[in-house]
């Protein structure tokens, strides 16, 4: 008889309903979490894997001596290299071409590269206005690499200990 | 001022015609504010539901993106109306008028405040609304029909099955206002309501106020009644074939019946323009300066706030779940009421009666 009143009063009290409309009364006034994405930007770890790079030496000669481990191991198969033999005879890549479109950033063609020369730099905003734009060349590489050397040496030396 | 308007205009004009002009006019001054109303509202409703889920809300026209109606508005204006081929074209043309048609018409008795700001004081002001704001569900059934989409049909439908069951709880939440205020003309309601918030009619109706209240709901197919454009069901429901303007007149039917739903509740529960400070000794004087529109209003704006809290807050109901609620809690809870406000009447239970 008791829990027979309990279930009458709490069902035409409508108590289970003041009780939700007190939790979403609540979040009316709570602090909004909305990043306002153009103006406000969220703070990106030294690890972010966002468009591709390629890095020089300091000395000017390019890292990448055409081992292809990143072709490789790259599961989505997007990338293309040939080598060939350079006057001073080392082994030099005479294309390396990344299919942005195929690659999914998965970063293990960043860390297959024994010498550092494909990186994923913070840069994550980027777009391509012309059918066959998307797919980067060597010389597109480098000068990427070349424009934000100083972001990408930053972020490896932040990183440096714990590889 | 219209009747003045009147007589000057038929000082050098047919009297026809100045009651026609006058007649218009007055229309337009109260159709032009609800249809403002209601494009902020969409505006209100996205903010809210917005910021009680910890988000912002629109944001990007306008200073807080409280421009945001008028781009909507362009954008529908702008958008195709796409007229499937298999339909019934002029019935698909039609149904959003006749959503919207009813929506608008029942505006005519609602006042505003007090010494008649009403574009037409009949005494018959209640039976009107519940006549006209019924004819509302032939636009959902036609729209539902003349679509000729499995979808369209169902959402159709439901709606008209809910509406004519909801309409029984009202009729009987309303039977009750009507005997305790002894008359049907919604400003005699108000007047019967005079004399500070105890003596507003929600105290002594108050299943009645909630009954009233959720029947709006489930009138106006908004959350947690709106299984008629579920759309996690039937896609988007009777005006799922719907696009550009036609879809946005259905969309003012609804907002514009949920802000006459609200209008009702604060005239016939919550004093209509009635101060909810009078007889309180030292506030009354103090806002004694506020007029009575300004505080309807204050009502319905919160009436539309629960409209956005409940549908942020609850789940929508399942179809038989809708049905259940309609006929077998909320008739029986009315029938029982309007015999305990026979019971009242006959004993004169102050202040509400006498």
């Amino acid at each position: 008889m008791i829990a027979f009143i309990k279930h009458q009063v709490k069902t035409f009290g409508l108590i289970e309903l003041f009780k939700g409309l007190a939790v979403t009364g609540k979040y009316l006034f709570k602090k909004k979490i909305t990043v306002r994405y153009p103006e406000e930007k969220t703070p990106l770890s030294p690890r972010f894997r966002g468009h591709h790079a390629l890095r020089r030496y300091e000395n000017g000669e390019e890292r990448c001596i055409a081992c292809k481990l990143c072709e490789a191991v790259c599961p989505a198969n997007a990338i293309t290299i040939e080598s060939e033999e350079r006057e001073d005879g080392t082994r030099r890549t005479t294309q390396y071409d990344i299919d942005m479109f195929k690659c999914i950033y998965c970063g293990f063609c960043e860390e297959a590269c024994p010498v550092d020369a494909v990186v994923e730099t913070r840069v994550f905003e980027y777009e391509f206005h012309e059918r066959g734009a998307h797919i980067l060349t060597k010389d597109q590489l480098l000068a990427f690499g070349d424009k934000h050397e100083s972001q990408i040496a930053a972020d490896r030396a932040a990183d440096a200990k714990y590889r | 001022m219209f009747d003045a308007l009147q007589a000057w205009l038929s000082s050098f004009l047919f009297d026809w015609l100045a009651v026609l002009i006058t007649l218009v006019l007055q229309a337009v001054a109260v159709i032009l504010p609800v249809l403002i109303t209601v494009a902020w509202l969409t505006y209100a409703e996205r903010k809210v539901i917005g910021y009680m889920q910890v988000r912002m809300g629109p944001n990007r026209v306008g200073p807080g993106g409280w421009l945001q109606p008028i781009a909507d508005a362009i954008k529908a204006m702008t958008k195709e109306v796409v007229i499937p081929a298999q339909s019934n074209k002029y019935l698909f043309i039609i149904a959003p008028i006749l959503a919207l048609a009813p929506a608008i018409a029942a505006w005519a008795v609602i006042p505003f405040d007090a010494n008649g700001v009403v574009a037409a004081d009949i005494n018959a002001g209640v039976l009107y609304v519940l006549a006209v704001a019924s004819i509302g569900v032939y636009g959902i059934v036609i729209s539902g029909w003349a679509s000729n989409s499995k979808y369209a049909f169902l959402g159709a439908l439901r709606a008209s099955a809910q509406k004519i069951s909801y309409e029984i709880a009202m009729g009987f939440a309303l039977v009750t206002v009507l005997m305790v205020a002894d008359t049907m003309n919604l400003t005699g309601i108000v007047e019967g309501q005079q004399g500070g918030i105890w003596n507003w009619y929600w105290i002594p109706l108050l299943p009645m106020f909630f009954v009233y209240f959720i029947s709006g709901l489930a009138e106006t197919n908004r959350a947690p009644f709106d299984v008629a454009e579920g759309e996690s069901e039937i896609v988007a429901g009777f005006h799922v074939e719907y696009s550009g303007m036609a879809f946005a007149v259905f969309f003012l039917a609804e907002y514009a019946m949920m802000i006459l739903i609200s209008f009702m509740t604060a005239i016939m529960f919550l004093g209509g323009w009635y101060s909810p400070f009078e007889g309180v000794p030292g506030l009354e004087s103090v806002f004694s300066w506020v007029p009575g529109f300004v505080w309807l209003f204050a009502k319905v704006a919160f009436l539309l706030f629960l409209f956005l809290w409940f549908r942020a807050t609850f789940p929508r109901y399942r179809y038989d779940q809708i049905m259940r609620l309609g006929w077998k809690v909320l008739i029986p809870v009315t029938i029982v009421w309007v015999f305990v406000v026979g019971v009242m009447e006959y004993f004169k239970v102050s202040p509400w009666f006498n």
